[in-house]
């Protein structure tokens, strides 16, 4: 539905973006995920038809965002980050011009405009001055504008940014319910957001992308074993021992905690649990056990070693089966 | 073309934000005051001439009321029109809704008529309440009716220009201050640069006039409908909008 090919953007000496490349599938969420600054607005504007690239070819539906920006421009909803809104219009009437512009028919329009306010729970503001509302009531008006005409893709930037606990629940809702009849790219950088509404997760960073994929497999191919943290008060060198023999141990490592007393990283195969035997060798022994517990192998950890660590793909992952990571 | 949705959304903001009518209600104040000075002071004069029949020779309607009021009338609008245009796409840059109207299915040149269709029927709205002035001349004396129509047909294209100059100014910028001082400043410059044709003279004296809006009005004022002063006002007018198009497009790709 989307397929964007090495699209690069400099402004003026500035290179927002290099060489990025994706594609999204018909019918998914794909999480547009990276710091601040990283591209992910500037990739969206392109994407939106908002501006042309320096360089690069991007299609939306089939259709060139550059040579045929009309037919993009007519299937896409964009809601741009911090959602611009005319403060001065009134939200029905505000909905019904977009639905205009947008080529909605003069008969189905009322319709449809009181049916995407039904859908964004905005009816009950209708009347209202955009310029009044409440910032949750605000983004929601600006999902409303995007999903009016009923376009086949949602480019969504930041789209729950800025809202209280509540309303980005809502938002949340809103989004997964939109899956399935419409192709969706939301960028953001809050993490659990993207586990919890996407299929698949696009990681940019500095202008390039770094890893793209279902964020299972993304999991996988960055932790390929299951880490446990251990805190063992005891020598050294015989705990690492101790934990290194334990059935199925691929490899320990020494992780000073901040209370100055030993830690490690016991890694396993996924699937095989190791810490009972931890707990095992620690009564055994005689040793105080301090900490057990599994380390995280969530999209956060992968995100943090990629953008923080500046880490790219550990050599163990395999480099087929739909995963692409990149230097 | 989908013109006419940016034209209804133009002139929604227009009057539920209070700017039209400010600008309406200031320019019929004003229009209204010099008016009643140069109706009073014609009825005085017309008065004196009663007694003295040699005075009466040279006074009429057309010379005495509507050639002034028109006159002054475009000094108003030559304050007035830069705020008529200045937030057209100023605020929309400074808001950042340019980014989803110009992703909507809507081409530049659409968007851009559009918006000057909605200044220009503010404006039509304004020109045309004034209509009052020479229906109250029509209650109490003979109007002659080419002047009049020439006199507005010569406002409503001096208009259209400043419009167009003022939608070109603001698509520079994105402060709506900067905006209505730099229309101004280039209207007065144009509106001047007459005066220094005679200094001038020579061809140079000629192209100053000829650059002038001040010059190209006074034939209109007058009852004279040339089709010299009529291209001179299309002309700078398409040039400007011309121009903003270009500023529109030379945007995008800043990014």
């Amino acid at each position: 539905m989307i397929d964007v090919q090495n699209l690069i953007k400099h402004y003026g000496p500035v290179t927002a973006i290099r060489d990025v490349s994706f594609s999204v599938a018909p019918g998914e969420i794909v999480g547009f995920l990276g710091p601040n600054g990283a591209g992910k607005s500037t990739t969206m504007r392109i994407l939106s038809c908002f501006m042309p690239a320096s360089s690069g070819r991007a299609t939306v539906a089939g259709f060139d965002v550059f040579r045929e920006s009309m037919a993009v421009r007519q299937r896409i909803g964009y809601v741009p980050e911090n959602v611009p809104l005319y403060s001065e219009m009134r939200v029905a009437t505000y909905l019904d011009f977009v639905a205009e512009v947008k080529g909605v028919g003069r008969w189905q329009r009322k319709a449809r405009v009181a049916e995407t306010m039904e859908r964004c729970l905005i009816s009950d503001v209708q009347h209202r001055v955009i310029g009044t509302l409440s910032k949750g009531y605000r983004q929601r008006v600006g999902l409303a504008q995007a999903i009016v005409s009923d376009p086949a893709v949602l480019i969504l930037d930041e789209p729950t940014i800025g809202l209280d606990p509540k309303q980005i629940i809502e938002i949340r809702a809103l989004i997964k319910a939109l899956a399935g009849d419409h192709t969706v790219i939301l960028s953001t950088h809050i993490l659990p957001e993207v586990s919890m509404v996407c299929d698949s997760v696009i990681i940019i960073n500095r202008g390039s992308i770094v890893a793209q994929g279902p964020i299972d497999r993304l999991v996988e191919d960055f932790f390929p074993t299951a880490r446990v943290h251990v805190q063992i008060a005891g020598p050294p060198p015989s705990v690492r021992d101790g934990l290194a023999r334990i059935p199925g141990v691929v490899a320990v490592h020494e992780d000073a905690s901040a209370d100055g007393l030993a830690g490690y990283v016991v890694e396993s195969p996924r699937g095989r649990d190791v810490r009972g035997e931890i707990f095992q060798l620690a009564a055994q022994q005689r040793w105080e056990l301090r900490e057990l517990r599994r380390a995280g192998m969530t999209l956060e950890e992968v995100f943090i070693r990629i953008v923080a660590g500046e880490e790219t793909a550990p050599e163990t992952a395999p480099a087929d089966a739909g995963v692409e990571v990149q230097a | 073309m989908r013109i006419w949705p940016i034209v209804k959304k133009e002139m929604r903001i227009y009057f539920t934000s209070p700017v039209a009518w400010v600008i309406i209600t200031m320019f019929l104040v004003i229009a209204g005051y010099f008016f009643y000075n140069i109706f009073a002071f014609y009825t005085l004069a017309s008065m004196q001439s009663a007694m003295n029949p040699q005075m009466g020779r040279d006074l009429n309607v057309t010379d005495s009321v509507l050639r002034p009021l028109f006159s002054n009338v475009s000094v108003i609008l030559l304050l007035l029109m830069p705020l008529i245009t200045m937030r057209l796409f100023a605020e929309e840059r400074r808001s950042g809704t340019i980014e989803l109207l110009l992703t909507y299915p809507v081409r530049d040149g659409a968007v851009l008529v559009g918006k000057y269709l909605a200044a220009l029927a503010v404006y039509v709205i304004m020109l045309a309440l004034t209509l009052l002035y020479p229906a109250i001349v029509f209650y109490f004396v003979r109007l002659e009716w080419g002047p009049l129509l020439t006199g507005y047909l010569g406002l409503l294209l001096m208009g259209a220009t400043f419009l167009a100059v003022g939608i070109f100014a603001s698509s520079l910028t994105e402060n709506q201050i900067v905006a209505s001082i730099t229309t101004f400043g280039v209207l007065l410059i144009l509106w001047v640069i007459g005066w220094s044709a005679e200094y001038v003279g020579g061809t140079w004296g000629r192209v100053l006039s000829h650059l002038s809006l001040l010059d190209h009005f006074d034939t209109f004022a007058r009852g004279v409908l040339d089709t010299k002063d009529v291209i001179y006002y299309v002309d700078v007018t398409i040039v400007a909008l011309f121009l903003t198009l270009r500023s529109l497009e030379a945007r995008r790709w800043k990014g």
